[in-house]
């Protein structure tokens, strides 16, 4: 779990860093300026990624009362 | 009077007549605003969970800013995809703290961690302090629908009062009681005028979507992409870093959050809200489509520029179909908002300062504060000039300051004491504030740095300055503090 979790890091930098590398309009993707398509594609596979963080994450494996096994 | 203003009228009667319908039914704390819509199954908790953050900011705000400015609204895309990320950790850890310790209030929480009730009282100062722009934002949006929806037979001036004193009603008629059901009427029908709105206008003036983003990059070239100064792309990223960290620091979401029945619901949340966020995108079409279609906004009236397009794209009717929607988007949260600053005034200010206070005297004062507070807000829209996202990113600016105490106050060893909370929270907001009223720039402030520095975001800026205040009055609290107490640094 520990590496999966590492993936959330993703959406963060790809909006907060990546960003600043496709600021152009051109060319459209699905019809939307570049940079503006940039982060919708983030926030859709944020969404994705958090989908595989919380499908793997052992702390919601079990039933809420096993949380104090999970992990320490 | 028109049709769509006998709309808009209606609607926001029966908003107020399912209010006093409401008073024996569900009950609605600004804590149980989210707890009681948990109660539902399935897509509608879906639906509105994540409606809680359709107020007027996004509806006229964000369609505004598209309007106005271009892409500087895409910070409104990005910056809550990354609150739910960081909540999925965040949000957790603060619950069973709070579950733990039976609190119910951002303010609670800070007294109890720090162990401090001066911090409790400051940080709900702080929280009263930023929601005032988002009530005032909520005004504005009430102000611009009843103005543009009579086609100008009403004063906005005038209609700022109308929907102040409509918002100030609703909460003393409905007060806790408020209805679940004006939150889902709002939820839908935005939901449903955002999506028409955003598909109907770019196909219907521009035959598609690249079609309208070629002709306003053509008309306004470099409007699409961030600028090189200004609203760059420095500006997108401290922007949505601070308004991503101060996402879950409004007093009402932090007190939302508390209540959940099921840590787990945060999580399964950070995985499902993010894409609710895309509903953003038809906002922003309708913003769009409105730059070359209906011109000359500026100034603070770019939020002005769907309701342009509408009327003269669409027949009264449904002008105030579209108004009545606005209207539920600033009255439903306009009054949590009213509801939320009373209550902090009156439970964490007023009785952390008078602890012996009896709880229907509290009760009766946050009553009491609820048209002051009202008033304070109607005052400061009519200063006006603002844009609506103007007005949310200086919340945010003062709201993230409590950011840091926050995280640290949740790490196994807390690194900061409780005067370094308090010194950086001061700092930070003290900074805010400064820069806001003086309308001076940080390079002004401090010349030694480069001058593209002034395209961060100050409410970025005050936090870092912020963090490093509560770091060094920590190392100094903390040092003077061991030989005392002889306890490990």
């Amino acid at each position: 779990m520990t590496g999966v979790r590492w993936l959330a890091l993703l959406p963060v930098l790809g909006i907060l860093v990546g960003t600043a590398f496709v600021n152009q309009v051109e060319p459209l993707v699905f019809g939307l300026p570049l940079v503006l398509a940039w982060i919708v594609g983030w926030v859709v596979v944020g969404a994705a990624l958090m989908a595989i963080v919380y499908a793997l994450d052992p702390i919601d494996a079990k039933p809420e009362s096993g949380r104090e096994g999970g992990q320490r | 009077m028109n049709g769509a203003l006998v709309i808009i009228g209606l609607t926001a009667v029966m908003a107020l007549g399912l209010g006093l319908a409401a008073r024996r039914g569900l009950r609605m704390t600004l804590e149980q605003w989210t707890v009681a819509e948990r109660a539902f199954g399935g897509p509608f908790v879906f639906l509105l969970t994540a409606g809680e953050i359709y107020t007027t900011f996004t509806f006229l705000g964000g369609s505004g800013y598209a309007y106005g400015k271009g892409a500087p609204a895409y910070y409104i895309l990005a910056y809550g995809t990354l609150a739910y990320i960081l909540s999925y950790w965040l949000l957790p850890p603060i619950w069973r703290y709070a579950k733990q310790e039976r609190l119910i209030s951002q303010s609670h929480f800070f007294a109890k961690k720090y162990d401090s009730p001066g911090l409790g009282i400051l940080a709900a100062v702080v929280g009263v302090v930023a929601l005032v722009p988002y009530l005032v934002l909520q005004l504005k949006g009430l102000g611009i629908i009843v103005s543009v929806a009579s086609y100008g037979s009403i004063s906005p001036a005038l209609a700022v009062w109308i929907g102040a004193a409509t918002v100030t009603i609703y909460v003393m008629i409905s007060g806790v009681h408020g209805t679940a059901w004006n939150a889902v009427v709002k939820d839908f029908l935005i939901l449903a005028v955002v999506v028409f709105l955003g598909i109907y206008l770019p196909l219907h003036y521009y035959g598609g979507y690249a079609e309208m983003f070629r002709a306003i990059d053509a008309a306004k070239p470099g409007f699409l992409a961030f600028k090189p100064t200004g609203e760059s792309v420095l500006w997108f990223q401290s922007t949505v870093a601070l308004t991503a960290l101060g996402f879950f620091m409004w007093p009402h979401a932090f007190a939302a959050a508390l209540t959940s029945r099921h840590e787990r619901t945060f999580r399964r949340n950070a995985v499902i809200l993010p894409l609710y966020q895309l509903i953003l995108l038809f906002v922003f079409f309708c913003g769009f489509a409105a730059i070359l279609k209906a011109p000359g906004l500026s100034g603070g009236d770019i939020d002005l520029s769907l309701f342009r397009l509408a009327i003269q794209t669409f027949d009264p009717w449904f002008v105030g179909v579209i108004g009545a929607a606005g209207v539920l988007t600033a009255l439903v949260p306009g009054s949590m908002i009213l509801l939320s600053a009373a209550t902090l005034l009156a439970n964490d200010v007023l009785r952390a300062l008078m602890p012996d206070i009896a709880d229907d005297r509290v009760t009766l004062t946050a009553r009491g504060f609820v048209p002051v507070i009202a008033l304070v807000a109607v005052y400061f829209t009519l200063q006006g000039g603002q844009t609506i996202v103007a007005l949310l990113l200086m919340g945010y600016s003062f709201v993230t300051q409590l950011f840091p105490a926050l995280i640290c106050s949740l790490l196994a060893r807390n690194p900061m004491t409780k005067q370094g909370a308090i010194a950086g929270i001061v700092v930070g907001v003290a900074t805010v504030a400064y820069v806001t009223l003086t309308h001076s720039t940080f390079v002004s402030l401090l010349p030694f740095l480069p001058s593209q520095a002034n395209d961060v975001n100050v409410g970025f800026a005050a936090l870092a300055l912020n963090a490093l205040a509560s770091a060094a009055v920590s190392l100094a609290t903390r040092s003077a503090a061991v030989p005392m107490a002889s306890r490990p640094g």
